[in-house]
């Protein structure tokens, strides 16, 4: 059986903390372990703000998309943009000794570091989507 | 109510920000900023941030640390960090920044590192 739901915000930051709320909502539904779902929320929080600031340039008049799948014991997140997409290997790897002092460019990182996948697309009618997915562990 | 609030206090000639709340994109990082700014313009530039009551860091809040850190060096001074969570700590860690950042769980060593 698949669970959805799905919420569409203007590019403001003040709606990023109702996103979190969902997501928390999602991750006690699973069953996430009080860490993961941390991290899961670190990581929706990390690509809403991508779409807002980088891929909708934050013109509020722009929507982010946000779609939450549960299916079985796996919890999978849309973000969607309306920007012109980008291409995420072109980014400066954060641990690069050259780049610690760096104080942007991690956001990317810690998703990659908290979740299962994270995988980048094009929409057909514009935008980019990030995917996000995360199992749920048996010992969770 | 404010994302993040920010208390002063000196230890010596060691100025402490008990910071509570959250550092994140937006009022949480700007704050941060604004008061490490502010003391550095009033010239106290032994800096010890106290993270115990920090319950949310995002990227842009690691990232006014770094940006904190930086700015108080190039200014001659020093910032170091007091009580982090098992979560922040974690943050810093998995990017190396435990390697660059000075940080202590105990106030008064962190206080007497200074000298």
């Amino acid at each position: 059986m698949t669970e959805t739901i799905e919420l569409s915000i203007d590019s403001k930051l003040e709606f990023v903390d109702m996103v979190g709320s969902v997501t928390k909502s999602m991750t006690a539904k699973l069953g996430f372990s009080e860490d993961d779902a941390s991290w899961i929320e670190l990581a929706v929080h990390e690509a809403v703000i991508n779409a807002i600031t980088h891929g909708n340039r934050s013109a509020d008049d722009k929507q982010v998309d946000v779609r939450f799948v549960i299916e079985q014991n796996v919890l999978t997140i849309y973000v969607r943009d309306r920007g012109e997409g980008f291409d995420p290997s072109a980014l400066p790897d954060p641990l690069d000794p050259n780049n610690l002092l760096n104080p942007n460019g991690r956001g990317i990182f810690y998703m990659r570091t908290f979740m299962d996948e994270v995988e980048y697309s094009i929409h057909p009618e514009g935008g980019s989507i990030v995917r996000l997915t995360k199992q749920k562990q048996s010992s969770d | 109510m404010a994302q993040l609030s920010i208390k002063q206090r000196q230890a010596g000639d060691v100025t402490v920000l008990d910071l509570s709340g959250k550092i994140t994109i937006g009022e949480g990082s700007v704050q941060l900023r604004e008061a490490v700014r502010g003391l550095l313009d009033d010239g106290k530039k032994k800096i010890l941030l106290n993270l115990g009551d920090v319950n949310y860091v995002d990227s842009s809040g690691i990232g006014e640390l770094v940006s904190s850190y930086t700015t108080t060096n190039n200014q001659g001074g020093q910032l170091k960090l007091l009580n982090l969570t098992k979560k922040i700590q974690d943050l810093l860690m998995i990017t190396k920044l435990l390697t660059v950042f000075e940080t202590h769980d105990h106030e008064e060593t962190a206080v007497e590192s200074f000298k």
